[in-house]
């Protein structure tokens, strides 16, 4: 197409540094390291257990180089600073009492937090660097019998829930990502929805890297009991700098009998420049368990941010009748690259699983979709739905898709369908003949495009998704 | 409204048009004729603004502007429409939300009001009926899975939705049956007022038995062969393109055309 010219102007309004004081301990990764974490962190034993056997086996393991459709740099891992919080008392009475920068910076970030201020109708917790600055609406959800707190209070205040639970859906061999981060996480979300209840309000995390040095490794974990069920929202971004900076993050669900999560990110992190230099290597491992029958577990991503993006939200889906769902938008632009996907594994009876993925990929970047649907022996009557379709703009940029399928049995039906189309400069002079700005008319394309998307996500985030495509689209077309 | 003047437009290094002079006024009526490749379509696309399409000489005044510097999008606020030949799909978008922007962004141009969704739903089911769409095409995606008939309805349509000064047709009745024709036709008819004018662009007499032209002018190589009134599209018919490329070549080539 002779007009995709891509000029690329990028407005990334979170690129900010936030002024904080912080604590950090010295670079590098060890035995030594994790000690520290954890005498940081004031962790009982067993913790430091969970964290050194993860460190023993991350050691024997290789990065995962040779089967992503990714290329980047060596990672020095004694490069990076494991741990950096800022500075502040160290107990908080009430949310009042948190630095008024970092309440600043998360109220220009859109999430305010003191108490006059907050959203109505979702809980957030504000996970800054290394640690959970604060989270809202706690009390209110405790009423209800909702745990909503920061990991590391959750390890202090409900520490049989969380050793159940924790590495049970990812164990800390599971891959080199996750191992590394089972070794030094060092603060996340925690959310336990007992029986029966439908969670009041949505709950969300919000993820902000701020300290250039360190990496972010996070954990999240919400365990949706018998009949349960809540929705639960991500969101992420980090300031601009000329350095890559590392983040690996596990999230486990679990869903007992009848039990749904409804699990939506929007991944915004700083993308790198125009040549592709600084951004985030996202390396993020998540995967939910439907544990119980007909439960229900649904993913939905908007992925927009990340120099590099390695993530598989999957299902494994044990529970006979249980859903696994897997909604996806890909987006990259100048030099980003992405190689995303699900693993939908069908263990129970008469399981289902749903794969949409929308892969836009502008500029110079690489978009590649990566999905396993296996349908194991005993999974009789199982289903899966796959629909990949990709869409290109301009003439240097690329779309992969490698979907792999293994069905172990004949009562089960796999489909799977793709496309790749491209924005064509007929369908651009269309709409504006009819007065729609060469932008808007991008906007509006690409919205349609990932309309079977959207319409998954909860009623804010899909504006704020909208509007974020279009802005990062900006002068990708021209 | 539209002077153009000694236009020279092609593609690819290839010319097309070579030296178009026409004058279009309120009220008017006028209809494009000619053979296949005698630069019909790529008039309505220069004049719409397609970015494939180059002008090599000449100039285009609407309203006093000149028209060949503005972008599609400002002709298109400004009242130019086309109605394509081969309307385009986008998948995903509803009908009534991408009229919705359009019609929106025209008011904005304007100075006047934007309609929000409930008001501008009242608002197309009144100008539906010129085209007489029912409201299932309205949630269905941008022309995606309409028939050919429903594609130039929708066209239609979208000029009762937009109301514009100056709105050229390209092609509209091609593929259309008898009936559709009439529908669309019959469309347009009601869509015209003393302070708007209308291109036709066809290839085929018969069109004009419902929109009734003031002007007809017919092409060929790029040039406007002829010119008169109604009448002329009923000499055509009965003789045929071949009889102006007859006179063509008695006038020699390269002589201007009027």
């Amino acid at each position: 197409m002779s007009t995709a010219e891509l000029l690329a102007k990028q407005e990334y309004k979170y690129g900010f540094v936030t002024d904080i004081e912080s604590d950090m301990i010295p670079r590098g990764l060890s035995e030594d390291t994790i000690r520290l974490i954890v005498e940081k962190k004031n962790e009982p034993e067993w913790m430091l257990e969970f964290r050194l056997k993860a460190y023993r086996h991350w050691l024997t393991m290789t990065e995962p180089k040779h089967w992503p459709n990714l290329t980047y740099p060596k990672i020095d891992y004694q490069d990076v600073i494991y741990y950096s919080a800022p500075k502040q008392k160290a107990t908080k009475k009430s949310l009042d009492e948190v630095d008024p920068e970092l309440l600043r910076t998360f109220e220009k970030l859109g999430i305010p937090l003191t108490e006059q201020k907050q959203l109505a109708g979702v809980a957030v917790d504000a996970v800054f660097d290394s640690v959970s600055v604060a989270t809202t609406y706690k009390e209110k959800l405790k009423k209800h019998g909702v745990i909503f707190c920061s990991f590391t209070e959750a390890i202090r205040d409900y520490p049989e829930l969380v050793k159940k639970y924790l590495g049970s859906v990812v164990p800390t061999n599971d891959n080199f990502f996750a191992a590394l981060n089972s070794a030094v996480f060092s603060d996340g979300s925690f959310c336990f929805i007992p029986k029966g209840v439908r969670c009041p309000m949505e709950l969300s995390t919000y993820f902000r890297i701020n300290n250039s040095e360190s990496g972010q490794f996070e954990r999240t974990l919400i365990v949706a009991e018998e009949g349960s069920s809540v929705s639960y929202l991500e969101g992420c971004t980090a300031p601009k700098f000329d350095k890559n900076q590392l983040h690996a993050a596990v999230v486990e669900l679990v869903a007992l009998d009848d039990a749904q999560i409804k699990y939506s990110t929007v991944q915004n992190w700083y993308a790198g420049d125009e040549e592709g230099r600084g951004g985030i290597y996202n390396f993020v491992t998540k995967r939910g368990k439907c544990a119980g029958k007909n439960s229900k577990i649904s993913w939905t991503q908007v992925e927009t941010g990340s120099a590099i993006t390695w993530k598989y939200p999957s299902c494994i889906l044990q529970g006979d009748n249980s859903i696994g769902e897997f909604y996806s938008v890909a987006l990259t632009n100048h030099a980003q690259q992405a190689d995303t996907g699900t693993k939908m594994i069908h263990l129970g009876k008469n399981t289902r699983s749903t794969i949409i993925s929308k892969g836009i990929a502008a500029g110079k970047s690489n978009n590649s979709y990566r999905g396993l649907v296996k349908v194991m022996p005993k999974a009789e009557g199982a289903r899966n739905y796959t629909q990949c379709d990709s869409m290109l703009i301009g003439s240097t940029c690329g779309a992969n898709t490698f979907p792999y399928i293994e069905v172990m049995n004949n009562s089960s039906s796999v489909e799977h369908e793709a496309s790749t189309s491209k924005i064509s400069e007929e369908q651009l002079f269309y709409l504006q003949q009819r007065g729609i700005s060469q932008e808007d008319a991008v906007s509006l394309i690409i919205n349609g495009f990932c309309k079977d998307v959207f319409l998954q996500l909860p009623m804010e985030f899909a504006v704020e998704a909208t509007r974020l495509l279009g802005l990062k689209l900006e002068g990708s077309v021209g | 409204m539209l002077e153009i003047k000694n236009l020279h437009a092609g593609i690819e290094g290839r010319e097309i048009l070579k030296g178009i002079n026409l004058t279009v006024n309120k009220g008017e009526i006028h209809a494009i004729m000619g053979p296949n490749g005698s630069g019909k379509s790529t008039l309505a696309k220069v004049l719409a603004g397609h970015p494939q399409y180059e002008v090599t000489a000449g100039e285009v005044l609407y309203e006093g502007r000149n028209l060949l510097e503005m972008a599609p999008d400002e002709r298109a606020r400004e009242g130019v429409f086309m109605a394509f030949q081969y309307p385009i799909e986008v998948p995903g978008v509803s009908n009534a939300q991408f009229l919705r922007l359009a019609y929106n962004e025209k008011q904005k141009h304007l100075g006047a009001d934007e309609l929000d969704p409930l008001e501008f739903k009242d608002l197309l089911k009144e100008r539906a009926k010129v085209v007489e769409m029912d409201a299932s095409f309205m949630t269905r995606s941008v022309n995606e899975g309409f028939s050919g008939g429903e594609k130039k309805r929708n066209e239609i349509l979208q000029m009762a939705v937009l109301e514009p000064k100056l709105a050229v047709l390209d092609e509209t009745d091609s593929g259309l049956d008898i009936d559709a024709l009439r529908v669309v036709a019959g469309g347009v008819n009601q869509l015209l007022t003393p302070d708007n004018a209308i291109i036709v662009v066809t290839h085929y007499q018969r069109l004009l038995n419902y929109i009734v032209p003031d002007f007809v002018h017919v092409l060929a190589d790029g040039r406007i062969a002829r010119e008169g009134g109604k009448e002329l599209a009923f000499e055509l018919e009965s003789k045929g393109y071949d009889w102006i490329k007859t006179l063509d070549g008695e006038k020699g080539a390269g002589a201007p055309a009027n």
